[in-house]
């Protein structure tokens, strides 16, 4: 095996634990809604919550750089430039990520100075992270991005996938660089914010899995590169003359002019199209192979994916993103129920998939299936929709009690939490919430056990080069 | 360049992307002047000097931020430079101790708690003046910010973040900044309605 297909199976193996760890920190924050006493003066639920959001974005970025390590090598025919550098980051990147995680749970915050933001704790959601650890993560992108890029220079020849992706590494790397500076004027550092939040995780985020997911195509249903290409094209499109400006329907309460009231509304309503795109690319392809591949979990994960993405991203997310509904939704747990859908369709389901890929070459198993991965598919799925629809629940109560007919004050939000609706989306959002890790243990499992005994058969019979 | 040659979208991909980016940075331009201290969305940091009320602004169909007479934030008021401090300190306050990982601030964070936006003009500082034993809201709201765990809101307590006297006064001082922002009428109704419990 390559050293850039080495890499990516350690890259996917820590994206898998750490999906476990962001599956833990969810349950203790779903936990705090039942019991706030839970814990209470130890650890708090800003703290769970931290873990849970920003593992969350270091195991889908760990695994997007896992599946690129995985088809680099295959684009290009040779090592990546830089692999010696990609290795020993991922080394660093672990640690800091570990390294990170002890001082959330035993530190948790600083006095108000610049050197707290420096060490400990940046207070952003989502770049909780301190600046040492945000300066180590765009180390990583900038040598990841130069694996990319650099190895296009060193084979002398491109694919118009990988010409998108080495495109796609600038964006990639300059957005996140909004992580570090302190904006002390509230509508300024949300404006920013929005940028790193819906440009680099939402643009050029859904870029990368668009790439990955082409190359997924290829290898499962074997589908021509020129029309891969074109729909990726297409996509692109799509995703890009909505979603730039679409970026406006974040900018409907930050105190910015009320212009991107339309600007943001009509642009996030198309946002759907190119996930609709998606779900049409999928399914005819699927289609025309007749359901046929030799990685059901690999294929079955793909179509979670288009699906989940056009349901969670567009569907869920177009309820949501008018400024008349908006006005009321916003901030409440509806939001919480698209963000999870969204997320869970639009990347997870996407690296899940690339991982039963990898699997499958790294054992040399001619096919990959059995009841493990069905089990796993079936509990994580359905765990994830019966949450998406309890927090729906709790969030329309919210946006009924507590916004329209309460105002928004401190007695409203009160009132919308204490509202037996509420209640029960709550306690049914950590039921299900259960079932999705269960389903976890039972994907960890099935990705730990698959293949084996097949895979020693073969080995016996084909000897290894 | 037919319609099913690849280069025909990667021509369209890259032309929507550039236009589309070039829109987006000239409207990040405009925004940006009208988001800025004293801007016209944004009111300057001496904002924490005079009363702040929210009302509803019939022309505009929303509610708007109203600022009346001199109102100064625990008796004294500030120069523009000890604003700008005020205001630093306040924000380094709310990221240090991650406030926006329990409450929200314009609706954006972690839902836990309250939203921040306009807890400044909340009227059950009104009960929480006297539960604090304090003389005025400014007053009763470093108080809690102190030790808020003495007192029970809710079934929902907020931890002791170990906020002094000094960084607690600089937090009111942002948040009753923030409450003048002109929100494009977020969050509706704001404090004109008597939630019964």
């Amino acid at each position: 095996m390559s050293r850039s297909k080495a890499l990516a199976v350690k890259y996917l193996a820590a994206a898998v634990l750490f999906f476990g760890v962001m599956t833990l920190a969810g349950l203790l924050s779903a936990t705090y809604y039942i019991n706030p006493d839970f814990l209470f003066g130890y650890l708090h639920f800003s703290t769970a919550k931290i873990l849970h959001i920003d593992t969350m974005i270091i195991w889908l970025l760990m695994g997007f750089m896992g599946a690129v390590y995985w088809f680099l090598p295959d684009e290009f025919g040779c090592e990546p430039a830089g692999i010696a550098a990609a290795e020993i980051l991922f080394w660093v990147f672990v640690a800091a990520v570990l390294v990170v995680a002890a001082i959330f749970l035993f530190v948790q915050w600083g006095p108000a100075i610049e050197s707290t933001l420096w060490l400990f704790q940046q207070g952003r959601k989502y770049v909780e992270a301190p600046r040492w650890a945000a300066i180590g993560i765009a180390a990583v992108m900038l040598v990841f991005a130069w694996n990319v890029i650099g190895t296009a220079l060193k084979a002398h020849r491109i694919t118009g996938l990988m010409a998108v992706m080495s495109v796609n590494m600038v964006p990639l790397v300059l957005l996140y660089l909004i992580a570090l500076p302190k904006i002390d004027n509230m509508a300024v550092d949300l404006y920013w914010w929005w940028w790193l939040v819906h440009l680099w995780v939402e643009a050029t985020w859904e870029i990368l899995i668009s790439c990955i997911m082409a190359l997924t195509i290829m290898r499962l249903l074997g589908t021509s590169r020129r029309i891969v290409e074109g729909w990726l094209y297409i996509e692109i499109s799509l995703v890009l003359g909505t979603g730039i400006l679409g970026l406006g329907h974040h900018y409907f309460w930050i105190g910015t002019p009320d212009y991107w009231l339309g600007i943001g509304g009509f642009f996030s309503a198309l946002e759907p199209l190119p996930l609709l795109g998606m779900v049409v690319h999928a399914v005819y392809d699927a289609g025309v192979h007749r359901m046929r591949t030799t990685n059901r979990p690999a294929f079955y994960w793909t179509l979670a994916e288009a699906f989940g993405n056009f349901l969670g991203g567009g569907v869920f997310g177009f309820m949501i993103t008018l400024p008349q509904l908006n006005l009321f939704a916003h901030g409440t747990q509806w939001t919480v129920s698209h963000g999870h859908f969204a997320f869970w369709g639009a990347y997870a389901c996407g690296v899940l998939s690339v991982c039963y890929i990898a699997l499958q070459e790294q054992r040399r198993l001619a096919t990959v299936d059995g009841p493990g991965w069905i089990w796993a598919f079936v509990l994580l799925n359905g765990g994830l929709v019966g949450m998406v629809g309890s927090l729906l629940i709790a969030g329309m109560a919210q946006a009924f009690f507590e916004r329209a007919i309460g105002g928004s004050t401190l007695d409203a939000f009160i009132a919308g939490q204490e509202n037996p609706w509420f209640r029960l989306g709550i306690y049914s959002r950590f039921g299900f919430g259960l079932m999705f890790a269960a389903g976890y243990l039972t994907l960890a499992w099935n990705l730990l056990a698959v293949g084996r005994q097949q895979s020693a058969a073969v080995a016996r019979a084909v000897p290894a080069e | 360049m037919q319609i099913d040659d690849p280069a025909f979208w990667r021509a369209g991909a890259i032309s929507t992307t550039v236009v589309m980016s070039a829109v987006l940075v000239m409207l990040t331009i405009d925004s940006l002047a009208a988001i800025s201290p004293g801007g016209s969305h944004v009111p300057p940091y001496t904002v924490i000097n005079v009363h702040i009320g929210y009302a509803y602004d019939g022309k505009l169909g929303r509610d708007m931020p109203v600022l009346g007479a001199d109102e100064p934030l625990f008796g004294k008021p500030v120069t523009e430079a000890e604003a700008a401090a005020l205001i630093e300190r306040g924000k380094l306050v709310i990221q240090s101790r991650a406030c926006m990982d329990c409450h929200t601030f314009m609706g954006n964070g972690a839902y836990y708690a309250p939203d921040l936006t306009k807890a400044w003009l909340d009227p059950a500082w009104d009960a929480w003046t006297a539960i604090t034993g304090a003389q005025t809201k400014d007053d009763a709201m470093a108080r809690f910010l102190m030790a808020p765990d003495q007192y029970a809101t809710w079934q929902r307590k907020m931890p002791n973040l170990g906020i002094s006297w000094q960084e607690a006064q600089a937090t009111v001082a942002y948040l009753k900044w923030l409450s003048a922002i002109d929100t494009n009428g977020f969050p509706i109704h704001f404090g004109r309605i008597k939630v019964s419990q």
